[in-house]
């Protein structure tokens, strides 16, 4: 499996790691159902405010769901950062991963990389996590 | 009378117990009703919504626009035409 991303988005994604740090920051990536195609980048508002746990808010969720719904589109990618560890699914992650068809994006902005980034993906079915390539293109669908 | 029918939306995770079905219906007049009918339908269903007895806390259920918890949770009065939703939070963390 692999994550086909755009340079745009990667970039969003670690700018927003960087300006809500030290908070971990979350989102998603959405696209047509079934393509799999990650078209349409939603910064999401970590309810949690805190370093070490984000969580949709619930309004939030139920808009973004049903959002999802009306478009007949999918959720394609569910990001989030981790502040001061490394870009590999927590166990708390993975108790609540709860889309099997999407990739789990981290990012870290922990201090000892900061000068690179750490942008990983992975699949999190059943309790099991898959990393899977990430492959950086300059454009997604039309 | 009998109970209303609702309507409840059964997101992905949880489809396996509905036979896929996105959509359900069940009779009930409160949410914890609600639940122990889906649960007789749907066997395990319930287990995935409760824990000891409350609202597991990454699992948000709402009726038409509102979060259960701000409507008396598993209390919370159901009425006919009402739809129910279920997601599971999206959370996680180091």
């Amino acid at each position: 499996m692999t994550l086909r991303i755009t340079t745009a988005h990667v970039e969003a994604i670690l700018e927003q790691s960087r300006a809500e740090y030290p908070d971990e920051c979350c989102g998603v990536i959405l696209g047509p159902e079934g393509s799999d195609s990650a078209q349409v980048l939603k910064p999401m508002v970590n309810a949690a405010h805190s370093p070490t746990f984000y969580e949709f808010d619930s309004k939030d969720l139920l808009a973004l769901y049903r959002e999802v719904d009306d478009n007949s589109q999918e959720i394609v990618v569910v990001y989030h950062s981790h502040t001061e560890t490394e870009a590999y699914p927590s166990r708390t992650d993975i108790s609540y991963a709860s889309e099997p068809g999407a990739h789990y994006v981290l990012v870290s902005t922990r201090k000892e990389i900061a000068p690179e980034n750490e942008f990983r993906s992975y699949r999190i079915i059943d309790g099991v996590v898959t990393e899977e390539d990430v492959e950086i293109v300059t454009r997604i669908g039309d | 009378m009998s109970a209303p029918i609702i309507e409840v939306r059964i997101p992905t995770i949880l489809r396996p117990y509905t036979n896929s079905e996105k959509v359900v219906s069940a009779e009930a007049t409160n949410l914890a009703e609600l639940i122990s009918t889906l649960d007789s339908k749907f066997t395990g269903l319930g287990e995935r919504l409760l824990e000891n007895g409350e609202l597991r806390r990454f699992i948000n259920i709402y009726i038409n626009d509102e979060d259960v918890r701000f409507m008396g949770s598993l209390a919370a009065t159901l009425k006919a035409g009402d739809s129910v939703t279920i997601l599971p939070a999206v959370a996680g963390g180091c």
